[in-house]
């Protein structure tokens, strides 16, 4: 009797801590700027409405979420809903939301543009949604042009004239260095783009370097190494770590930055009032004045054990009044097409920098070639932007030769290619 | 005579429990026994060691070796192929092992190209420096104890703390640049030079790590007999003999665990150099562990097997220099008792 007593109440235990986390949905969540503290307030109102649903944000750095995260998804673990930037890469690891969300048409006519760019080839799994749209692009320091007398270049200025002028401003101000463009092989790829490089081959596989791409990394490589492009964040880590050199920015070290629409909230909340600055969209090149699209989905996870509570969330979260009130509090292009469409978005900054940058990207938009375009989507480019990365790195570092380079990325991407086994 | 009988009884309650449990232990035990016998018995007191140590050592050897027969990007096992000893091929297919760049794994050549030299150089350092300032610290010193923990303090600090301290000293617009612009040296970039970076990361694992091994030294210092420098001292023994034959001699058994201590924590290096340089400018500064963990962990489409190949060779290479320590220890042993 006694013992049945004992197992009767180590069942009854037991149950009640499965009861105490069937509604738990835990979030990993990275943020640019202030777009943690905006997730923060909303998932206190999801919870507010949703009562019965506890939501749990995880806040950590980027580096988890690149790193870390991947592995925990192989190992069929990690959290319910993530977001995340490797999309397409990691798509195999995401739920399909499409029999579980209320109305599986509003998720395909707002999100659809970008459906193909987080679920696998050849599906038609809703896997979540881009809690922004993001387009690469510069940052000039207006004050420093203004100072040194320099006038900045027009809209359809090439990477060379931006180089130049940068240089002029560099002279003049006595900057360490003129230009810079963050550690990253997507940011790397606007101007291989706008040179003219392709990276997908005809069996959609990725293709050997071109003229186009060597074209822009040959003037790059020369660029740096005459002091024009800023060393220090590309030969500051081996492999293909992500570097930003938006401090550098920041403090007024750099006449020219390259880097993103993400950045505009960084800008605005850490620059203030010290000095001027400007978006200038993405310099051209011989084939195009392009930058590169992509931007950061919120994602659910199929190993997820509460699959319907993670959808509640994410049909929540996905809302038009919701995903607008994000973007005008992050600063963020939204990635909803009945927000876009409708327009008259309010972003909330009294900085006019900010809102002319903002501005300036949906601007940009439109220039953005169809390759780049396509490349958010495309299984190989995360595998692409690495072996760049590391090889450009090494070279930068006195590593290489650049035509060794040249051919290393290739055989890089070769090996990886089969290793994958695809 | 009351009061030893109190203290007596009071032992005896606060005792019960614990013969209670002796008992209790004792019946199966005494089964134990008489099966296994007496002969036996040191197996069983062993086996719950021998348990964890299978578990969580042996066992995840033998997977790490079953791994690095495998092939693709998966991480479990099941969803991998079998390609025998293809990954090793694949690091050791070079045209000169010297040149890292016509390997066909270049950063891996790197990696244990930069891990030798570092090994080398560190070992050999950190051995001196913390030899000196262990003789230095067994001195009759001003506050002693202070300067003890001083030098012991960077050991307890994580290695990710000490990296990021290092790195805001050494980075661009980091603290020796602004020390040395006061007094009109033009600051350098300490992080993005090569040769200055390998430096560094030696400099840096020295700081973080010589403490122990200069409490280890220390310790044999103090064990050494003062009637024998003060007889050297009678005799009129210079200091270097002094050192050469007195100090050096006795003191070899504890320079030979630093010896050996150093050798494997220096290999293993990966977590402040990580933090410091990234395995940067270039692959300057990328070590073995580092190359293991991009491998298996970090880069885009990652290869476990590749990962754990390399680890089954630093894993021997481990193990060579663990039998050489034993057989260097044996050996002195044997010339001790002599």
């Amino acid at each position: 009797m006694k013992t049945k007593s004992l197992l009767a109440g180590a069942a009854l235990a037991l149950l009640m801590s499965t009861a105490a986390h069937a509604g738990d949905v835990r979030i990993m969540w990275y943020s640019d700027g202030v777009e943690g503290d905006v997730m923060k307030d909303l998932v206190g109102r999801f919870m507010k409405e949703n009562p019965g649903i506890n939501v749990i944000l995880d806040n950590v750095a980027y580096s988890v979420i690149k790193d870390q995260l991947p592995v925990q998804l192989e190992a069929g673990n990690g959290p319910d809903i993530a977001r995340v930037t490797a999309i397409k890469d990691l798509s195999k690891h995401w739920l399909d939301l499409r029999p579980l969300v209320k109305d599986a048409k509003y998720w395909d006519d707002n999100f659809g543009a970008q459906a193909d760019w987080m679920r696998p080839d050849g599906s038609k799994q809703i896997s979540g949604f881009m809690t922004q749209i993001t387009l690469t692009g510069g940052y000039a320091n207006k004050t420093l042009f203004d100072q040194a007398g320099v006038p900045l270049p027009g809209p359809k200025a090439t990477w060379e004239e931006w180089a130049a002028a940068s240089k002029k401003v560099k002279d003049s101000q006595k900057l360490p260095f003129a230009m810079a463009i963050d550690r990253s092989g997507h940011r790397l790829t606007a101007p291989l783009l706008s040179y003219g490089a392709n990276y997908v081959g005809k069996d959609g596989k990725p293709a050997p370097l071109d003229k186009g791409a060597k074209d822009f990394l040959t003037k790059f490589v020369g660029w740096v190494g005459e002091g024009s492009f800023a060393k220090d964040v590309w030969v500051s880590a081996a492999g293909s770590t992500y570097r930003a050199a938006a401090e550098d920015f920041i403090n007024g070290q750099l006449a020219f930055y390259y880097s993103g629409s993400w950045q505009v909230a960084n800008l605005t909340t850490k620059i203030g009032n010290s000095f001027d600055w400007v978006a200038t969209g993405s310099p051209c090149g011989p084939a195009a004045c392009t930058g590169m699209p992509g931007g950061a989905a919120l994602v659910a996870v199929k190993y997820t054990k509460n699959p319907k509570d993670v959808a509640t969330v994410m049909d929540w979260f996905a809302q038009e009044k919701v995903v607008k009130e994000f973007s005008e509090r992050t600063l963020f292009l939204p990635g909803h097409k009945g927000v876009v469409d409708k327009g008259g978005l309010d972003f909330k900054t009294d900085n006019a920098f900010a809102k002319a940058a903002l501005t300036k990207y949906v601007e940009a938009s439109k220039t953005t070639s169809e390759t780049a375009l396509k490349l958010p989507g495309w299984r190989w480019s995360d595998t692409v932007y690495a072996a760049v990365v590391t090889r450009v790195g090494q070279t930068l570092a006195g590593e290489l030769k650049l035509d060794d380079a040249f051919t290393r990325i290739d055989a890089d991407i070769a090996q990886k290619v089969k290793d994958s086994g695809l | 005579m009351s009061t030893t009988s109190l203290t007596d009884r009071l032992g005896s309650l606060l005792m019960a429990p614990v013969h209670l449990l002796m008992r209790i232990i004792d019946i199966p035990l005494r089964a134990v026994q008489k099966a296994a016998g007496i002969g036996g018995m040191a197996a069983v007191f062993l086996a719950p060691n021998m348990l964890i140590f299978g578990i969580f050592v042996l066992l995840p050897l033998v997977i790490n070796f079953v791994y690095s027969m495998t092939g693709g990007t998966a991480f479990f096992i099941s969803e991998r192929n079998f390609v025998g000893a293809e990954q090793y091929q694949r690091l050791f297919t070079c045209t000169n092992y010297l040149d890292p760049m016509s390997c066909q794994e270049d950063a891996f050549w790197t990696a244990v190209g930069n891990t030798f030299w570092f090994v080398v150089l560190q070992v050999t350092l950190m051995i001196g420096v913390s030899l000196i300032t262990a003789l230095i610290l067994n001195r009759d010193l001003a506050a002693r104890s202070f300067w003890r923990a001083v030098f012991f303090f960077p050991v307890l600090l994580s290695p990710v703390v000490v990296g990021l301290i290092w790195k805001w000293i050494l980075q661009r617009q980091g603290l020796l640049n602004f020390g040395l612009y006061q007094f009109g040296i033009e600051p350098y970039t300490w992080l993005t030079d090569r040769n200055w970076t390998f430096i560094a990361t030696i400099g840096v694992s020295i700081w973080a790590h010589m403490g122990l091994y200069t409490l280890i030294l220390l310790a044999g210092l103090q064990a050494i007999p003062k009637d024998l420098y003060e007889a050297a001292e009678m005799d009129g023994t210079k200091p270097e003999r002094v050192f050469r034959r007195i100090t050096l001699p006795l003191l070899a058994p504890n320079l030979l665990v630093v010896v050996v201590l150093a050798l494997i924590k220096a290999v293993q290096i990966f977590d402040e150099v990580y933090v410091l340089t990234g395995g940067g400018p270039g692959t300057s500064t990328l070590y073995l562990t580092q190359y293991i963990y991009e491998t298996g962990f970090a880069s885009t489409l990652r290869n476990p097997g590749l990962a754990a190949a390399a680890s089954i060779l630093m894993g021997l290479v481990l193990v060579v220099l663990t039998l050489i320590q034993l057989g260097v220890g044996q050996r002195s042993e044997k010339k001790g008792k002599r």
